[in-house]
């Protein structure tokens, strides 16, 4: 039995030496870096957002065109040959113009046109851009959201504990999709307006916020699960034992175990929010005109269907490239920082 | 009726190959308790697992022989070795908390078994169920049977698993550390349970264990373990009263003494259990043993008499002052 | 027992009133825009607004407006659209409801066999090409949202492949009642089955597999081959059995999600008029009374429907019925 007693200071100091060794970070970072496809899924994301946020440089220099502007009665070169983007067609009643359909020259209308005679390549990447925006600001507002509520109602339990939990049994058992039919009927077609804030119906703000919100419980629950767990582990205990105060233990033992799991939900919940932005924007009460993102293109696209079906498809294989990504870095991640974790791929 | 001749059990892993169970050989007769002792890596384990097939790991390598009644199961395709498993030779394993299936009574589990191995009626096999519950020690047999494993406590779900294991009225039974997550009254229980079985059934056992009181309780003979290697095997009396291997001295040593003076700190082997992928080249043992020479460079064989082996170059004659200058020095000093 | 079930009930009672005053919040107390403008729709005439407030108690105090609502919801069901003059909603929901049920029912019980058949074959076959093909299948069927592959379905059914044997008996889109024609009813809702199922059963079968994989480790898994059982027996019945509670809390969760999110989607890809399409029609529209009715009684719905997932936990998981339930 050793004669001395370790006082508090003493304690912090081991601590912060302890820290100094091989953290689980960089045990993770290794293990994240072996495991092949996940990097893979991280570069090829990488290169997606990269593509996407290069949409001026290209419509500007290479397919030379404003995707934002209908261009009916335009022409194109094709082959040494000049072609009018909208040709009349004979097919269905007759009546309308079929747009061009893919060339494969990144210059002159890769992919084709839609129906206004914009360019399909074009709108795509600039579409991209919002839809990786919305995607990742919308992450980024849940979880933050989120990691609140958790850390709040799990630590500081008792009535805050109850009220917060019984708000997110309602909002967790509300169908994802309707709640964000709701709120954006009601936002969106107006706009909003309250006292000094002003929003624009067209701005971007009104999904991001939305989709922000409405995946809070799914986040927040297992939060404060974790947090409620935490609380009754030994070193908090002792943290308490000790007399540390309670925003300490928050801040230094709570919020580093709780960031673990954060970081796990960050590709899953992107591409989760991914898919319901675009869901949204194809009922049209997601991104609006003049805006573009993946899920308004192929809403574009659904009168295309059958005579340009490019339109529509492009979009969808660009989202379902970028969720794979995103899901298969997301396996990847949480088996680096936190395999027995129950987090599930899902989107929907 | 049970022999096992240079058994090796090896497994690939990405840091090399580890031996698990290093050309280990023994008998277990009809109707005997076999102890089997040894530290958690000591190969006590995977030696049994490997008889009756269970270790279905794709990077094991698994040689040599073992010969169940005339019969070599190594090799034997599983649908043949399935009618050994649970049918002649029975194993049962250390934590009685997970070993059932959480969403059926134990009745069904116990009913299970006894259908796949006979061919019974579902009220034949219930009632056998409960016959058994009774025999190992339920009050209420009848309505223990319809109760599931989570309803009972450590020692009845022990004891619901030795049912379930001699359903079938096995020729061997295997223990693995049946004692060792539940506490000390139960066990004893549970150790009188075995030898009642021995009694009534006529089952051979095979109990392994790290604690040499279970041992010194039931065991006619002893089997020690190190390393993946015997170091020591003979019969209970012979073992206790005279052994020859430092390890097992060690074993010995590190029992809290019931007389004398009160010891200021309990003896404990010292050193670290070797880690299989490093062993050094002679005696597992040499680099924690006191008494260790020259010739410990050389693995040793097992050596002795026909009913008491060791694998130690130690003479005999210089056994006993060897063992000696281990014993506790007077109170007071330290 | 029967108090962890009476305890359910009042758990789902308590959210669905947490619903309705949310959903009520939503439409009348958003600050921003003229309520009675939102429900009168789009060019409303002073008097019709004016006939919204009076109707609908906007000049009185929240809680009464609350009521208001409540009670043409449920009680009456004289709610009417004002876009479409007079069109009373309730009945008209309700009229449209069997579509939903048989678009969900069917492609529900098309992801659970797939899923578990895709799962129990996995976990079996574990580390095969059969088992990492599949998990990568699964994880595509993942990544596509539930209405684009219903678009491409219908570019290879209805049009591009539409003359092949392959899908030459595709009906064109839209629904048919099981009453009048049960053929036809069965041929147009088998592709979109198959839609709304593969975003699922690639789901399921990886958690499938995860959890049976998980439950090899186990000790009781263990046990029973020590017991000498064959491997296909342990496999269903004892992994797959103590998995699929977890399945079926799964399924629970999603089935809601899939009543508001996917099943939505599914009906206007294919045109099948259910609840989903009479919602996206009423977008389109502002018609605010629709979508208030339909928001209602689907939220009530799958609130109903986890809750009798949550007492089917308690009959499939003996586990718990003993202790009580923590969340």
């Amino acid at each position: 039995m050793t004669d001395q007693t370790a006082s508090p200071a003493d304690l912090a100091t081991a601590t912060r030496a302890a820290h100094v060794g091989r953290g689980p970070w960089v045990t993770a970072l290794r293990k994240l870096r072996s495991d092949s496809a996940a990097v893979l899924a991280l570069f090829f994301f990488l290169v997606i957002v990269a593509l996407c946020l290069l949409a001026p440089l290209y419509a500007t220099y290479v397919a030379k065109t404003d995707p934002f502007r209908s261009n009916l009665s335009g022409k194109i070169e094709v082959g040494g040959e000049t072609v009018p983007i909208m040709a009349t067609s004979t097919e269905g009643l007759g009546l309308g113009f079929t747009p061009i359909g893919p060339t494969w020259d990144p210059t002159a209308y890769m992919l084709g046109a839609d129906a206004q005679g914009r360019d399909v390549a074009a709108r795509l990447l600039y579409g991209g851009r919002n839809s990786l925006l919305i995607a990742g600001a919308s992450t980024l507002i849940c979880l933050i959201l989120a990691a609140i509520v958790g850390l709040v109602a799990g630590f500081f339990g008792g009535w805050i504990d109850w009220v917060l939990s019984r708000c997110l049994d309602v909002l967790w058992a509300f169908p994802v999709y309707l709640l964000a039919i709701s709120l954006s009927i009601v936002l969106i077609s107006h706009g909003v307006d309250i006292g000094p804030i002003s929003i624009n119906a067209g701005s971007l703000a009104l999904p991001i916020f939305i989709i922000g919100i409405i995946f809070v419980p799914y986040v927040a629950r297992p939060i404060r699960g974790q947090v409620l767990s935490l609380k009754e582990s030994e070193f908090v205990l002792a943290a308490v034992g000790l007399g540390v105060p309670a925003y300490r233990i928050l801040l230094r033992d709570i919020l580093p175990n709780v960031t673990t799991t954060l970081i796990v939900f960050v590709p899953l919940l992107m591409a989760i929010n991914m898919v319901t932005e675009s869901a949204l924007s194809f009922l049209s009460i997601g991104v609006q005109q003049p805006n573009a993102s993946w899920g308004t293109i192929i809403q574009d696209g659904q009168g295309l269907l059958y005579t340009r079906p490019m339109v529509a498809m492009a979009p969808g294989i660009a989202i379902v490239l970028t969720v794979l990504t995103l899901n298969v870095f997301g396996d990847g991640l949480r088996d680096a920082l936190d395999p027995r974790s129950k987090l599930r791929i899902g989107t929907t | 009726m049970l022999k096992v001749r240079n058994l090796k059990v090896s497994f690939r892993t990405e840091q090399g190959v580890v031996r698990a169970v290093d050309d280990v050989s023994f008998d277990v007769g009809e109707g005997e308790i076999l102890g089997v002792v040894g530290e958690s890596g000591s190969g006590k384990t995977v030696s049994l697992l490997s008889v009756i097939g269970l270790i279905i790991d794709p990077n094991a390598v698994i040689e040599g022989s073992i010969v169940y009644k005339n019969r070599e199961l190594i090799g034997l395709p599983q649908r043949e070795l399935r009618h050994v498993r649970g049918n002649e030779i029975a194993m049962i394993f250390q934590d009685p908390m997970t070993a059932m299936t959480p969403v059926y009574t134990i009745g069904w589990q116990i009913a299970e078994q006894v259908m796949t191995h006979n061919r019974m009626s579902k009220s034949a096999a219930r009632q056998r169920a409960v016959d058994l519950l009774a025999e190992v020690g339920f009050a209420n047999p009848a309505a223990a049977v319809d109760r599931y494993p989570h309803e009972l406590s450590g020692g009845m779900r022990q004891r619901a698993v030795i049912a379930m294991a001699l359903s079938c009225n096995p020729s061997l039974l295997i223990a693995d550390e049946p004692t060792t997550a539940l506490d000390v009254t139960v066990q004893a229980q549970i150790l009188d349970l075995i030898q009642k079985l021995r009694r009534d059934h006529g089952s051979a056992v095979v109990l392994i264990t790290h604690d040499m009181g279970v041992v010194a309780e039931v065991a006619d003979r002893v089997l020690v373990m190190y390393a993946g290697r015997i170091v020591e095997h003979g019969s209970k009396r012979e073992l206790f009263k005279a052994p020859w291997h430092p390890y097992t001295w060690g074993l010995l040593d590190s029992i809290p003494p019931m007389e004398g003076a009160r010891p200021r700190r309990l003896k404990s082997i010292g050193g670290n259990p070797p880690s299989l992928l490093a062993l050094p080249p002679g005696c597992a043992f040499a680099p924690r043993c006191r008494h260790k020479f020259h010739r410990c460079s050389q693995r040793p064989g097992l050596a002795g008499t026909d009913g008491h082996q060791a694998a130690c170059f130690l003479p005999p004659s210089e056994r006993e002052t060897a063992r000696a200058a281990r014993t506790p020095v007077a109170a007071g000093a330290s | 027992m029967l108090l962890a079930l009476i305890r359910r009930v009042g758990q789902m009672l308590f959210v669905m009133f947490g619903i309705s005053v949310l959903v009520f919040l939503i439409f009348f107390a958003t600050p921003g825009a003229d309520p009675a403008a939102r429900i009168a729709g789009r060019n409303a005439s002073p008097e019709t607004l004016q006939a919204v407030r009076l109707d609908f108690g906007l000049d009185k105090p929240l809680p009464v407006q609350y009521a208001k609502m409540m009670t043409k919801l449920f009680i009456t069901r004289d709610l009417t659209s004002f876009v479409n003059r007079g069109w009373k909603v309730i009945p008209a929901v309700m009229d449209v409801v069997p579509v939903t049920l048989s678009l969900v029912i069917g492609a529900a019980v098309l992801w659970m066999a797939g899923g578990i058949a895709i799962g129990l074959i996995a976990a079996a076959t574990r580390g095969s090409l059969l088992d990492r093909s599949l998990m990568m299948l699964g994880l595509i069927g993942v990544s596509m949202p539930v209405f684009w592959l219903g678009e491409v379905m219908n570019l290879l059914t209805q049009s591009r492949l539409h003359g092949t044997w392959l899908f030459s008996w595709v009906p064109p889109l839209g629904y048919k009642p099981l009453s009048t024609d049960p053929a036809g009813w069965f041929l147009t809702l088998v592709i979109p089955w198959i839609t709304l199922a593969t975003l699922y059963m690639g789901l399921y079968g990886r958690v499938l597999r995860a959890n049976l994989v998980e439950a090899g480790q186990e000790d009781y898994i263990r046990t029973a081959r020590a017991k000498g059982l064959s491997e296909t027996r342990i496999m269903i019945r004892h992994a797959l059995r103590t998995s699929l509670v977890t399945i079926v809390t799964l399924f629970g969760l999603d089935f809601g999600a899939l009543v508001g999110g996917a099943a939505l989607l599914t009906e206007v890809v294919f045109g099948l008029q259910g609840i989903g399409k009479l919602t996206y029609d009423a977008l389109k529209n502002l018609d605010l009374p629709i979508i208030m009715a339909t928001v209602m009684y689907a939220s009530f719905f799958v609130v109903t429907a986890n809750a009798l997932v949550d007492m089917l936990y308690v009959v499939l998981d003996p586990r718990v019925r003993t202790r009580g339930r923590s969340n």
